[in-house]
């Protein structure tokens, strides 16, 4: 019998790398890399490459301009667009392709429901992050819809998650999702930030760093304010009321004694408290993790060009700790340098100094955006026990409460086993910040002691046709 | 009721498909979701509060939005697009079936 998937062999001597991701980070790495000589495999979910932020429209039809698009980041959509039609013959792209594990210096690929493993001598792992969330009554209903989502809805497809949408959380997504939703002619019903005003204002201050960045914000919250968008800082979700789907989103103001309870009409609410990194597969291939106070979350360990703590593996961009766009192009072409001064090859270590030099900048930024843009640290004190956390398996909020204050589980893992919770189609992609507050609350810890919730491969959900054991089988 | 709202790119191609057994409408380079979405408002029941989805996400992240064709295939409908003919399902798998022996007849 014939193995049913193919397991390319790597010559002794030569190098293979491969990048996970084909955003900003990885298009850069990419780049770098072809530069060199090397010829990378590089994989991506998406039909087209771009990362979320340069998500470009499906073949077929799709006519709006990039400046349309991208608004203030047209130019830098296009610029790494074009890079990436550029090194077209001189990289294998892989789109459409799923990484669903990763061990022994090779991966597995799921394309079309046919697996491949292919093996690497260097791994750039670029896989970006998506939106943060905090569990709230009503937060599975139809038509909440996370700020990404609701800005990939328009960007990719040309719709908008409802007529009438309230934005809801913190982060520079919710003031720039509101205001390109405004633009597409639908009604923005408000947009509810939980980061109180006077923190936001004393914020302003670190975010003047970045001007440019501080403008365009400013920009956004002053062209909804001058469109009568109510925008209410410090306010709380308590829930989404809906018959089957959104028809109102109840939250409290910032007012004294906990604030007053108001209720606002909608059929849609789009929600996120900044960004999570995507960190399955660097849990996979072995890499150390660290507890990061500012993302409040684990993420893989690595030094300033991007090393991991694995020999010949690479994280680069949002999925090693949230830096945005233009961060995430320079850390690609950084962890790039590297594995190429790694592998003995000739490298530009002038080039190398000078995004070391600018990447240092974006640890100062990092601090005043989640300054600006705090997680809610209280979150877990305000849910009820009734709440579902785990959307996947539907774990409430008193369940994991409960094998926490039996002693039965003190760490997330063991809470897992126990609950079921994070052990679903997502693998507590969207739950796993939550379970981790309530558990460390219930425990009487800080989020950095109740563990870390490991990957499990397959990291996404896979046919049982697919799997290589299947399909050994059926041939 | 439509709970995605189209507001750019109608130009597009029509691509006919089923939604629970009725003739539906989407355009060219829709995904799945945004085809379901744009004729009703779910995707799917969870299995476990037997509350209707409708995905969350959007980028391939939480899972929610895997819907059912007739013929029993699992499809990620945020990052699947529309195909001519294809037989979905949003309502609970009893009705897959239902709808699936009502086209037979």
């Amino acid at each position: 019998m014939t193995a049913p998937f193919q397991s390319s062999v790597i010559q002794p001597g030569a190098i293979q790398p491969v990048i996970v991701g084909a955003g900003p980070a990885g298009v850069r790495a990419a780049e770098r890399l072809v530069a060199a000589g090397l010829r990378p495999l590089m994989i991506d979910e998406a039909a087209r490459g771009g990362g979320q932020i340069y998500r470009q429209p499906p073949d077929g039809g799709f006519t709006r301009s990039k400046a349309a698009l991208y608004g203030f980041e047209a130019a830098k959509a296009d610029a790494l667009h074009r890079t990436l039609d550029g090194l077209r013959d001189r990289v294998d792209h892989r789109p459409r392709t799923l990484v669903w594990n990763c061990e022994e210096s090779a991966l597995d690929l799921l394309c079309d429901g046919r697996t491949e493993t292919v093996p690497f001598t260097h791994l750039i792992l670029a896989t970006g992050a998506t939106d943060r969330v905090l569990p709230f009554p009503g937060w599975t209903l139809p038509g909440v819809f996370t700020l990404g989502g609701s800005q990939v809805a328009l960007k990719f497809q040309g719709c908008t998650v409802g007529k009438r949408v309230a934005f809801l959380g913190t982060g520079p997504l919710l003031y720039l999702v509101a205001y390109q939703y405004l633009k597409a002619g639908v009604e923005v019903a408000g947009v509810f930030d939980t980061t109180p005003l006077p923190v936001q204002a004393r914020a302003l201050s670190g975010m003047l760093r970045d001007p440019v960045t501080l403008a365009k914000g400013l920009w956004y919250v002053g062209w909804l304010r001058a469109h009568g968008v109510p925008i209410h800082n410090g306010a709380r979700p308590v829930r989404v009321e809906g018959d089957g789907r959104v028809s109102a989103l109840v939250w409290r103001d910032a007012g004294q004694a906990g604030g007053r309870e108001m209720r606002v009409d909608c059929d849609a609410v789009a929600y996120g408290l900044g960004l999570r990194s995507e960190t399955q597969l660097a849990d996979l291939a072995g890499c150390r993790f660290r507890f990061d106070a500012m993302d409040r979350a684990w993420l893989p360990e690595r030094d300033a060009a991007g090393r991991s703590s694995v020999a010949g593996v690479y994280v680069a961009g949002d999925g090693g700790g949230v830096a945005g766009a233009d961060a995430a192009e320079l850390a690609g072409e950084r962890a790039a340098l590297a594995l190429l001064e790694d592998a003995g090859l000739p490298f530009d270590a002038g080039r190398a100094t000078a995004l070391d030099r600018r990447l240092s900048r974006v640890a100062a930024f990092r601090r005043a955006l989640s300054a600006a843009f705090p997680f809610p640290a209280d979150w877990a004190d305000s849910i009820a026990d009734d709440t579902m956390i785990c959307r996947c398996e539907g774990v409430a909020a008193g369940t994991l409460r409960a094998v926490a204050v039996n002693s039965q589980a003190r760490e997330i893992n063991r809470a897992k086993a126990l609950t079921r919770l994070g052990m679903g189609r997502c693998q507590g992609r969207m739950c796993a910040a939550a379970a981790t507050e309530l558990l460390a609350r219930a425990l009487g810890t800080g989020p950095d002691g109740v563990g870390r919730l490991r990957a499990q491969p397959p990291i996404k959900p896979l046919p049982v046709s697919a799997t290589p054991r299947f399909e050994a089988a059926a041939s | 009721m439509a709970l995605l709202q189209r507001v750019a790119e109608q130009g597009r191609r029509v691509v006919r498909f089923t939604l629970d057994g009725r003739p539906a409408e989407a355009l060219e380079g829709d995904t799945i979701l945004t085809a379901m979405l744009t004729n009703g408002d779910q995707l799917r029941r969870s299995e476990f509060a037997d509350s209707p989805r409708a995905g969350f996400c959007l980028m391939g992240a939480c899972q929610d939005c895997w819907v059912r064709t007739e013929e029993g295939e699992r499809l990620r409908a945020c990052g699947t697009f529309i195909a001519e003919g294809l037989r979905l399902v949003s309502a609970s798998e009893w009705a897959a079936e239902a709808a699936s022996g009502e086209s037979a007849s």
